[in-house]
This record gives structure tokens, sequence and C-alpha cells, in this order.
């Protein structure tokens, strides 16, 4: 039995699953019931003045058939008053001593809103402070959440007004909507965040009904961009997160956010820099009880590696991530197709012939409809390998290079050496 | 019309004749198509008679194009709804899937009956008439190889006259499938589709008899002969006479037409004979009531030409099988009603001249089976006095012609469908007929435009 505790910038949980502030942790009735299920930690629901909501709020996207492959809302922060959420936190906390609770907080650019909101919160117990500069919607039109965000000074100052107050670790929780997030995370790291979490969700307008033209979701024939996550954002949330864990000037811990939907990515996230993770939309989607299995697959998983602590996993594929540069420009790949498992649905084929090299070439063999991959002008694209629907039929495997490894950065100075 | 009290035995023999399976719910079916892997060069559409582009018509489904697949399908099978319901798919399309090596098939057949209900049920018109080019088709017979070929030939504008002997159009589909596998809608809406692009049907109408072979040959540029099959030949034994004696083709028509007999409740039936009609009147006789149904076969299951789902079919029906089974005789009482019919045990012997071994009378073997009725269901006859009367060379009744023109001995004459099926020249099926039907049509526009170099495939 591996140990999942995670101590991420002070904040202890026993396991690395959060829920993330949303739906999900809008009270204290749904936290506690997420902590009994098994959850390590929650970031309440961003606290805030008690605003208004629309209805509907929520849309999503299926793939295929594949219900929730991403999901959206226009749904803002808490719609509670204050005294109420922080009565609950109380009572949640007084229950749950050995879980996170962490606050989420955004208010307006001031610093002494930021000081009264930080005092309010750390009476009642809280474990830590994540600040919502993430929010794309509504939040936004009022100068808060990725209003705040995408101004890497604005970052820098009001973490800076909240570390003047806090006592408890603060979290900068950052938006992907700007083109280089480690830029405001190490705004962030520059005020003085003892850690920071990524990705707030993406803008997004989930659909439009082509029946009635209506954008979706639309209150009352109206839409307006929504805030995308769920499974479909995970590699842009994966990438994010390894940018900055790689980065030297973000040196603080990461909570992982987007799209995390099993153990798996979980680890992903993990492997690529984050300490914890935080999740929503697969909550949303399957009720808490998904985090049994969650705690139960990267349990078994650090298990079977014979990895004692999930700490000992935070970070260790963030080395293997690099600039384009760095590449070996002479390393090779092949593909290679087992006819003895193929299924001849030639997806491989056409996939290869239309949009690729057009080096497999399929042709009947003692009456046998094969394939076979003409090794000269395969380039490795892989793209073979990932339309074929059968575990094993195509393998991509490495052919030994005539010449030594050489990368273009490697190039570039030999050609610049070569010419002085 | 249904009676307002309609007595409970009377309702429970009409529920045995409903439809079997149900149409696919539009979850199961997105969860179906969206299992495709649409695979390139597709082996289902390979192994399908009509070659209809499966994984097209099916990505259609999923991506709600529901006018787009089902013009798809019926596109290359005028008779896609029928064939959803009676093509034997896995021998056909579903047992070429590839996921047959993976995991399981696509159920296909289900999928063409989804996309073609949605067809039926909102009467889309899919096709249109071609504009007249002034030649004037006969086509002799309207079953899945006349319909085919009538509804492409007015698509490229012929005049087209379908002669049909029965009261309703359909062939096969109208009389000789069982409701419960293909319900009358479904092939009259098929037959109305096709009357809609101008074909007229005339029913009630033998070649031959209301109008003479000549007059078809003298006022028609050409002519398809398409006429099927007849009656179950005699078994040449003796008290075929006998009352209760039935000829299976005749026996299954019936219960595709008007009220259902209740004279079946209670009796012991013999069916003779192991053929997918076989199999038809056997479970029609379990529908109908019977109290024990036996198949008699002088043969051993190998040898029964029977698809395997049917056979599987009857037994879950309780139809018991007697291989090895000869009749001798059927024995009547002195009211001339069927009592019983006495068997001779047969030992299979050399191989034929089909490769399949002749069954022989094992001597002093005989033995009586005590029966109420007797249903024969061991072939049927061809309508050799018809193919005569047009003049045409004909093998043992199945009418010649040249596989790729699809002439007979006439060449204004055309063939297509169960009269030129048989003695080695192909397998009957629906699907097959109906491919049939096309490619005589094609072969009649092609040899009509071939000095004009027209596209001989229509146009939607």
């Amino acid at each position: 039995m591996a140990d999942l505790r995670i101590d991420l910038a002070g904040i202890k949980s026993p396991n690395p699953f959060w829920l993330a502030s949303a739906p999900p942790t809008n009270s204290g009735y749904q936290v506690q019931r997420a902590f009994e299920a098994g959850w390590g930690g929650a970031v309440w629901k961003t606290l805030g003045d008690p605003i208004l909501n629309v209805s509907s709020r929520f849309a999503a996207v299926s793939f295929n058939g594949q219900r929730v492959a991403g999901f959206n809302n226009i749904e803002l922060i808490t719609d509670r008053p204050l005294e109420v959420n922080l009565q609950e936190i109380y009572e949640t906390k007084k229950r749950f001593p050995h879980h996170a609770i962490i606050a989420s907080l955004m208010v307006e650019p001031k610093q002494e809103k930021w000081h009264e909101i930080v005092k309010r919160v750390e009476d009642v117990g809280v474990d830590g402070l994540e600040l919502n500069f993430g929010c794309p919607h509504g939040m936004a039109e009022r100068g808060m959440g990725s209003a705040s965000g995408q101004v890497p000074e604005l970052v820098e100052k009001q973490t800076y007004w909240v570390k003047e107050a806090a006592k408890t670790p603060v979290i900068v929780k950052l938006t992907p909507n700007i083109t280089d997030i480690t830029v405001t995370a190490e705004a962030a790291t520059r005020g003085g965040a003892d850690a920071v979490s990524m990705i707030n969700t993406i803008n997004s307008l989930a659909g439009v009904d082509l029946d009635t033209w209506n954008t979706v979701p639309h209150v009352a024939g109206k839409g307006a961009h929504g805030g995308y996550c769920g499974p479909a954002v995970k590699p842009i949330a994966l990438n994010m997160v390894a940018e900055c864990a790689r980065n030297p000037l973000i040196n603080v811990p990461i909570s992982g956010i987007g799209g995390i939907s099993n153990w798996q990515d979980a680890a992903e996230f993990i492997l690529m820099g984050a300490t914890g993770v935080q999740v929503c939309t697969a909550a949303m989607h399957h009720g808490f009880s998904i985090v049994e299995d969650m705690i139960d697959g990267l349990n078994n998983y650090l298990d079977d590696k014979g990895i004692a602590s999930v700490m000992d996993l935070v970070g260790r594929s963030v080395s293997r991530y690099s600039n384009w540069g760095d590449l070996d420009l002479n390393y090779k790949i092949v593909a290679e197709i087992n006819n003895d498992v193929c299924i001849n649905c030639n997806k491989c084929h056409i996939a290869c012939e239309d949009t690729s090299h057009q080096c497999i070439d399929l042709f009947t063999e003692d009456g046998r409809p094969m394939l076979k991959v003409r090794e000269e002008d395969c380039v490795g694209c892989n793209l073979c390998s990932i339309v074929c629907p059968v575990d094993g039929a195509i393998t991509m495997v490495e052919r030994k290079s005539s010449v030594p490894p050489m990368t273009w950065n490697e190039r570039q100075a030999l050609i610049s050496s070569l010419a002085k | 019309m249904v009676p307002i009290q309609e007595n409970p035995m009377a309702l429970q023999l009409r529920r045995n004749f409903v439809e079997l399976t149900s149409k696919m719910t539009k979850n199961e079916a997105m969860e179906e198509a969206n299992r495709c892997l649409y695979c390139y060069d597709a082996p289902c559409i390979k192994a399908c008679p009509t070659s209809i582009q499966i994984p097209n018509f099916i990505k259609k489904i999923a991506s709600g194009n529901m006018k787009g697949s089902a013009t798809t399908i019926l596109e290359a099978n005028p008779i896609g709804a029928s064939c959803a319901r009676v093509c034997p798919t896995e021998e056909l399309c579903e047992g070429a899937c590839v996921l047959n090596s993976s995991t399981k098939p696509i159920k296909i057949g289900e999928l063409q009956r989804y996309a073609t209900d949605w067809a039926m049920e909102t009467n889309a018109q899919l096709f249109k008439q071609g504009q007249s080019n002034g030649q004037k088709v006969a086509i002799i017979g309207a079953g899945p190889a006349g319909l085919s070929a009538a509804r492409e030939l007015s698509r490229l504008g012929y005049t087209v006259t379908i002669y049909e002997a029965e009261s309703k159009a359909g062939g096969l589909g109208s009389y000789g499938i069982v409701s419960f596998r293909l319900p009358n809608e479904v092939v009259d809406w098929e037959v109305e589709q096709i009357e809609k692009l101008g074909v007229e049907i005339k029913t009630n109408t033998t070649v031959g008899v209301d109008i003479s072979t000549d007059e078809i040959l003298e006022q028609y540029n050409s002519i398809i002969l398409a006429v099927g099959m007849g009656a179950v030949p005699n078994l040449g034994i003796e008290g075929e006479e006998l009352d209760g004696v039935h000829d299976a083709i005749e026996f299954v028509r019936n219960t595709k037409m008007g009220p259902l007999t209740k004279e079946i409740v209670g009796k012991r039936v013999a069916v003779i004979g192991a053929g997918n009609t076989a199999i038809d009147g056997a479970t029609c006789a379990v529908r109908l009531g019977a109290d024990n149904v036996q198949i008699l076969y002088r043969r051993t299951q190998k040898e029964m030409t029977a698809y395997k789902f049917e056979y599987e079919f009857a037994k879950q029906d309780g139809v018991e099988f007697k291989w090895l089974t000869a009749p001798k005789k059927i024995i009547g009482n002195e009211l001339g009603k069927v009592v019983g019919i006495e068997c001779v045990k047969m030992k299979l012997g050399e191989a034929g001249a089909d490769g399949r071994q002749r069954p022989k009378e094992v001597e002093g073997s005989n033995f009586i089976i005590e029966v109420d009725t007797v249903i024969k269901a061991i072939g049927q006859t061809r309508f050799v006095s018809l193919i005569e009367a047009f003049g045409l060379q004909h093998t043992n009744g199945v009418v010649d012609i040249d596989e790729t023109t699809m002439q007979t001995s006439n060449d204004k004459v055309f063939a297509c469908g169960d009269v030129v099926f048989g003695n080695g020249q192909g397998e009957a099926m629906v699907v097959t007929a109906v491919q049939q039907g096309k490619d005589a049509a094609y072969k009649i526009h092609e040899r009509l435009t071939s000095f004009s170099k027209v596209s001989i495939v229509p146009k939607v």
C-alpha cells in the first residue's frame, strides 16, 4: 500500500485528489459527501460578493456518441452569502480535520478587499487559499477572474496583497486564456504565491442548435462565451502544467487541473510536475464515487512500480519535456504491421495513403488480404498506429540510425562553428 | 378490419404473426453506428450482392443524416427495407465485418432497418422518374427482381409495365416470407415507392392467359422475365389429395392474407423437406397453434439447405427434426382426412452430382407417424409453359441466359431472379434477385445507349 498523502506547499491531504472549485463544492453538504466518498481535499466554490446567476448554465460536447467529451459552463461564483459559506466551511473542517479545505477567493482588485476576505476565511479554519484569476465569464466583465489573470502585473500585485494578510498557503489559479501561461505563473511567483494551480476553463461556445440557431447553452435566446473543461482539454492543461514545471523561475508546487477523469490522467499530471490534482467534470458526470478507483488505481500503479509514496512520482517526467530544437533529428522509428492480429479494416492504409506518406501497401497474398509498410518511405509519424482499432496490430519500432544523434540546436551550432 | 371484440384465440394467433424483432431505439442505433470502424475498401460492401455502401449509410445514421442514410441503402437496393429483415446477414455483410475478428460484428441488418424505417415513417420521396426516352419495357413478375428492374428502368426514363398474376405486387415478399419476419406493410411501401416513379403494375394479370406472350413481345421494346417459381411439386406418393395436405408456399401465403386459420390449433403437423420454406411452413404451423410440428428430411442436418439461423429459430419455436426419414404414403381416414404418414428410414450412400450424399431406403424400416396435417416443402415448380410460350431456351425450367448481357435466347427478352437461379447459376436470395433485377435494367439500357455513351448509372 503506497503512501498517497501529499503536501502541497504545506497543505496536507490524505490523497492527491481534490475537488476543484466548481459546482460540486458549492456547499457543506456536498463537500462532506465528497470527503465521505474519499476525496482528499476540496477547493470551496469561489467566495465573493453574493451574486446572481442565469438559467441555463451548462452544455457538453459529445463525440461519436461519447457524452461529455468536453464540458462548458456559464455559471458564476457562489451565489450564497459569505456568512453561510463560512459557517459551513467551519463545520466541515471540524468534521474532517485531516482533509484539505481550500477557499477559492475572488474580489475586486483592491488591497483592502483582499485583506478583508483573507482574514474572514482564515478565521474559520481553511487550510489554504486559492485566488481565482481564471474564471473567464461574467466576473471578468467586472474586472475580476481572468480579466485579472491575463495581466501579469495584476496577478503579481494581488498575490502580493493576499500574502500581506495570509497566514495559510496561497495558491494562484491561472487562466489558460493567454498566449503563454508561464508569464502569469512567473508573475504569481514574484508576488509570493506558495503554489500555482492550472488550468481554469478555456473560453468556449459549446455549440449552435441547428434547428433554432440558438447558442448552446442559451439564456432566453441569447448566449455568451463560457468556460470549457472536461476530457477534451486534458492535453492543453497537461502542456501548461509541464511548461510551468520545467520553468526554473516558477519554483513553486503545481496543483494540476484540466480534464482529469481517472487515476491514469492524474498520474500523468503528477509525472509532469503536479503535486496533486483537482477534478470537476468527471465528478459532475459520474458522482463523487469515482474517486474510489482513482485512489485504488493510483495505489496499485505505485505498488507495481515499487514507489513508496506518491510524492516520489511528482515531476519524474519533467526533464523529458523539452524544446523541439533539442530533439534528435536522426532518431528513426517505423510502423510494423502484424498481419496475424490485423483485422483488415484498412484504416491505416487509407490514412497513410490520403493524409500521410503513402507507404502502406494493400495487397492479396494466397487469397488473404495483407498490409505492409514500405519502411524506406515511412517517416514514423504514428498515424497508422493511432487509427488502428486493434491492440498489437501496428507497432512503432525503432530502427538503428547509421548516424549519431544530432539535434537542430546542435546542427545549427555546428554549422555556425564551421562558418567561422 | 379488426372486429371490435376479437375472440382470444384469434387475437393470440394474430399476435403470433407480429414482427418478431423490434426496431432499434435511437440510442441503440447511435451506439451501434458509432461502433462501425468505417473501414476502407470494406468487406461488408463486397459481401453484399447489391453492394450497398454500408459504412457510408452507417456513418450517416451516426451523423443524423437519416435521409442520406436511407438513400444510400435504397439507391443500391430498391428492396432495402425488406432485405434489412430477410437477408441472411451473418452469411453476407455481418459475416464479413472485420469486427468478427476482434469484438463482435456490427448489426448491419438492424441498422439498415432503422434507416429504411425512417424512410417509411417519413414517406420521403427519395428517387425521381427519369425523363422519358420513349422506350417501353414489360416486366413479367412483380417480385424483388422485377420491382428492382422496374425502379432502375423508370429512373432511366423507360415506360415500365409490370404484369403480375397475383392480386398484389411484392412476390415472395408479399406471399412467401412469413409475416413475423417481414410484415406486409414493408413490402407494400416498397411497391408504392416504385409505383410513385410511374411504373404501372397490372395485377391479376397472368401472361399467357390474360395477355398473350406474342402481344407482349410485340408491344414492348424489351421484356424482362422475372416470374420466380411456382407451387411445391407433388411428392409422388399415395394420399397427396387428402384433406389436411398442404403446399408449404400456399400454407405460408394464407397466413399473409386475410384472417388466420384456426384449423391448425391443436393439430399434429409433419413438414416434408428441410429448406427455408420448410422452416417457414413449420414455424407458421407452430404459430397457428399446432400441438406438435415435426420436420421430416430424408438426409441429415449437414445436407439441409435451410440457413443456420432459420434452423436455430425453428428449434427455438419447438419444431422437432427427424433426419433420414422419407415419406412413403399419407394415410387418410374414411372421411378423407389425414390421420398419419408412413415413413421409411434412410441411410446416406454415394455422393451425387451435387456433392451431397444420396439417401437410400433402409429396407423394412417402415413406420407410421400419427399426424393430422402434412405440409409439403420439397422445392418449387417452375413456370415451364410460360418460358416455352416465350420460346426461350431453358434447362429443366431454368431459363438460359448470357451471363454478361442477361439476354435469353431471344435477345429482346432478359431474365432475372428465381427464373434463372438453380442448375448451379447462383443462390436464391432476395438480395441476389434484386441485384439481378438492377443488372437486367442496366443491360437493357446499355444495349440502348451503346452508341450514345450515356451514363448507365441513374442519378438520384
